[in-house]
C-alpha cells in the first residue's frame, strides 16, 4: 500500500462532472498530511477524452479502464473494473464523489475488497496520522464524526464542498489497466431520457423548490420560469409530492433527497422537520410563505412574508436586471 | 410459482420526529420507531408479489432487543414470518460489519430474491445491502421504482433511478432489489393483521446461531468507527424583508447579489 490518494472520476455525455474535480482538489490537502501523490481513474467506454481532462488537473496519474462492456452502469462491471484499478494502484485512500453512481459502486467495491467506506462525507482530514470524517446522519439532523480505523479506506464526499481543480497543468501519464469483464447477470437493456428538471439536484448550485403554497401542478410554473433565470434544479416538499402535483423524484427531505446549494429557494414550504432535514446545511436560505409563523423562517437567511406567485416573478424580473448588467 | 422473498428491514426513528442529543448519543425516550421508509417500498412489492405468485415473506431485522415491536409492524401488514438479529457481540458496527452479520443470516434463509431499501434514514449509509449482494455474490438492481417479473419467473425488469436518470435493467434471479419511494403506494395495517401479527412466528438468532466470528462484526469488526455525534451548526438569525412584494422582491434580489454574492 501506498501513501496515495485514488479519485474516482465520474462523467456524463458532456464531459467529467464538477464532483470529479472537487474530489482533486480535496485529495490535494490529504495527500500533502500523508505524504502521497494524487492519482485519478476514469472508466467506461470510450472515455479517452475524460482522461485526457482529467490527468491535467494536477495528478500524478490517471488510470484507465476503456472497455465496450461499460458503456452503461452494470454494477458488477463496475465493481470489477475499479477493484482491478484500486489493485494496480495500491491507494491509501479511495475517494469517490457521493452522487448516486458513487455511493452505489463504491458499496459493491468495498464489498469485494472488504474495505472501510465512510459515505456521503462532508468533510475530511488526516489527525495524528488517522483519516477523520464529518457525515450528516438522519438527514442532516445530527452530524457523525467519523475515523478510519486503518488504511486502506473508501470514502464519498458530497458534490459542491470545495472549489473544482483546473484542468490547465501539464498532462500526467496515462496507464491503461485491462480488465476482463464477463456478462453481468444485472444489465442495463434501455436509457431513458430523464424528465423535466434539467438540473440534477444533487450537484445543482441553485434549487428552487415548492411545497403545499403552489396550490397544484401548475403553481411550479412562476418556480420553473426562475429556475430557467438561474439555472437552477426544481425541488419540492412532501406535501406537494404526496399531493400528485410533482414526480416524487423532486422531493427533498429525510425521505427524499438531501441538497446543500449555495442558494435554496423555499417557496410556500412550511418548514416541516423532515424538510428541513434535507435542505439546512444549504450555503444561503431563501423563504417566502404568506404565513409569518412558518418554521422554515426560523433557519432562512432571508425571508419575505408574501404570496409566492407575487414574489417570484418580481423576483425573476430583478435578478434578469442584475444579470443583464 | 411461490417465491421465497426475504426483505432486510431496520428500526429508525419516524422521519418527522425531532433528534436530540444527550452526551453523544441519540435520546431514545419518547422517540417513536418505525420500519426505515425505504425498506417498508420493498416490503410492499414483496407482499404483492406473493400474493400474485404465492409463496412466503420473511422480514429480517437487525437491531438491539427493543427492536421486536417494530418487527411485528412488518408481520400486522402481511409478512409471514420475522428473524430478529440481536446480540449486543453484535452491536456497534459499521456497514461492512452489517453486511457480514446480514449475509450470514441470509445462508440460513432460503430465498428467491431479496428487498431492502435503498437506505435507512437514520445513518444514511445506502452500502449495507448492495455489500450483502457482493458478499452472497448475488446480482443487485439498486434504487428500483418499477419492477416486473419476467413470464418464466426466472427473471426480472425493473427501472432503476440513477442521478436522475433512469434506466431498465433485467436480471437473473436470485438477486438483491433495493426500494426507492416510486415503486407503489404503502398499505396500512388492518385491526385483523395487527392482531394477526401476535400469533405469527419470529426466530430470533444472535451471533452463534449465525455462526460469524465476533472478531469480524460488531465494534470491533467495524472499520469506521463513530467518535462523536453532535447537532448540526445552528444557523446565523436571518433577517425578514420588509414591503409590498415587488420591493421586497427587489431588494432581496440585491441581497443574493451584492451581500450573500449567490447570484
Amino acid at each position: 500500500m501506498s501513501n496515495n490518494i485514488l479519485i474516482i472520476a465520474e462523467g456524463r455525455a458532456e464531459g467529467l462532472k464538477k464532483v470529479s474535480y472537487e474530489l482533486v482538489n480535496m485529495a490535494q490537502t490529504l495527500a500533502a498530511a500523508l505524504g502521497g501523490a494524487v492519482e485519478g481513474a476514469v472508466v467506461g467506454s470510450n472515455v479517452g477524452a475524460w482522461a485526457e481532462t482529467l490527468a491535467k488537473t494536477g495528478v500524478t496519474k490517471v488510470y484507465v479502464a476503456d472497455d465496450k462492456g461499460l458503456e452503461h452502469f452494470a454494477p458488477e462491471s463496475y465493481t470489477t473494473a475499479l477493484a482491478a484499478i484500486i489493485n494496480a494502484a495500491q491507494p491509501a485512500i479511495v475517494m469517490f464523489g457521493a452522487t448516486g453512481w458513487g455511493k452505489e459502486v463504491s458499496a459493491r467495491v468495498a464489498a469485494r475488497l472488504d474495505w472501510g467506506l465512510a459515505t456521503d462525507c462532508t468533510a475530511a482530514q488526516i489527525e495524528n496520522g488517522a483519516l477523520v470524517l464529518t457525515r450528516p446522519v438522519y438527514a442532516g439532523k445530527a452530524i457523525a464524526h467519523v475515523q478510519a480505523k486503518s488504511f486502506p479506506v473508501m470514502v464519498s464526499m458530497r458534490p459542491n464542498l470545495v472549489p473544482p481543480a483546473e484542468a490547465d497543468k501539464p498532462a500526467a501519464p496515462l496507464q491503461t489497466v485491462a480488465v476482463a469483464l464477463t456478462a453481468p447477470r444485472a444489465q442495463v437493456v434501455e436509457t431513458m431520457v430523464k424528465e423535466k428538471s434539467k438540473v440534477d439536484l444533487g450537484e445543482a448550485n441553485v434549487v428552487i423548490s415548492g411545497g403545499r403554497g403552489v396550490k397544484g401542478p401548475e403553481g411550479f410554473a412562476p418556480l420553473n420560469e426562475l429556475a430557467d433565470t438561474l439555472n437552477a434544479a426544481i425541488g419540492a416538499s412532501r406535501a406537494a409530492v404526496d399531493a400528485g402535483w410533482i414526480d416524487y423524484s423532486h422531493q427533498i427531505g429525510q425521505t427524499g433527497k438531501t441538497v446543500a446549494p449555495k442558494l435554496y429557494i423555499a417557496a410556500g414550504i412550511s418548514g416541516a422537520i423532515q424538510h428541513l432535514a434535507g435542505m439546512s446545511s444549504s450555503k444561503v436560505i431563501v423563504a417566502i410563505n404568506k404565513d409569518p409563523d412558518a418554521p422554515i423562517f426560523k433557519i432562512a437567511d432571508y425571508g419575505i412574508v408574501a404570496d409566492l406567485f407575487d414574489v417570484l416573478p418580481a423576483l425573476n424580473g430583478e435578478i434578469k436586471k442584475i444579470q443583464g448588467s | 410459482m411461490p417465491f421465497n422473498i426475504v426483505v432486510l428491514l431496520k428500526r429508525v426513528p419516524d422521519t418527522e420526529s425531532k433528534i436530540t442529543l444527550r452526551e453523544g448519543a441519540v435520546v431514545t425516550e419518547g422517540l417513536n420507531f418505525v420500519l426505515d421508509p425505504y425498506g417498508e417500498y420493498g416490503l410492499e412489492k414483496a407482499l404483492q408479489l406473493v400474493e400474485q405468485h404465492g409463496g412466503k415473506v420473511t422480514a429480517v431485522l437487525f437491531g438491539s432487543a427493543d427492536a421486536k415491536e417494530t418487527i411485528r409492524k412488518a408481520l400486522a401488514v402481511g409478512a409471514d414470518e420475522a428473524v430478529h438479529i440481536s446480540d449486543p457481540a453484535l452491536e456497534g458496527g459499521d456497514a461492512a460489519a452489517t453486511a457480514k452479520v446480514l449475509a450470514a443470516a441470509l445462508k440460513k434463509i432460503p430465498y428467491d430474491m431479496i428487498w431492502a431499501g435503498k437506505q435507512a434514514v437514520d445513518e444514511d449509509n445506502a452500502q449495507v445491502a448492495l455489500r450483502v449482494a457482493e458478499l452472497l455474490d448475488l446480482p443487485h438492481v439498486n434504487s428500483v421504482i418499477e419492477f416486473n417479473l419476467e413470464a418464466d419467473g426466472k427473471a426480472a425488469r425493473c427501472v432503476r433511478e440513477v442521478d436522475g436518470e433512469r434506466d431498465v435493467m433485467t436480471t437473473t434471479l436470485p438477486a438483491i432489489f433495493t426500494a426507492q419511494q416510486g415503486l407503489g403506494e404503502l398499505r396500512y395495517p388492518s385491526l385483523k393483521g395487527i392482531m394477526g401479527a401476535k400469533k405469527k412466528p419470529i426466530t430470533d438468532w444472535d451471533a452463534a446461531a449465525l455462526g460469524v466470528a465476533v472478531a469480524t462484526v460488531g465494534a470491533a469488526g467495524a472499520k469506521i468507527q463513530q467518535t462523536k455525534l453532535e447537532p448540526p451548526p445552528a444557523r446565523p438569525p436571518g433577517k425578514i424583508i420588509p414591503g409590498d412584494a415587488q420591493t421586497a422582491a427587489q431588494e432581496l434580489a440585491r441581497l443574493l447579489h451584492e451581500e450573500a454574492k449567490v447570484i
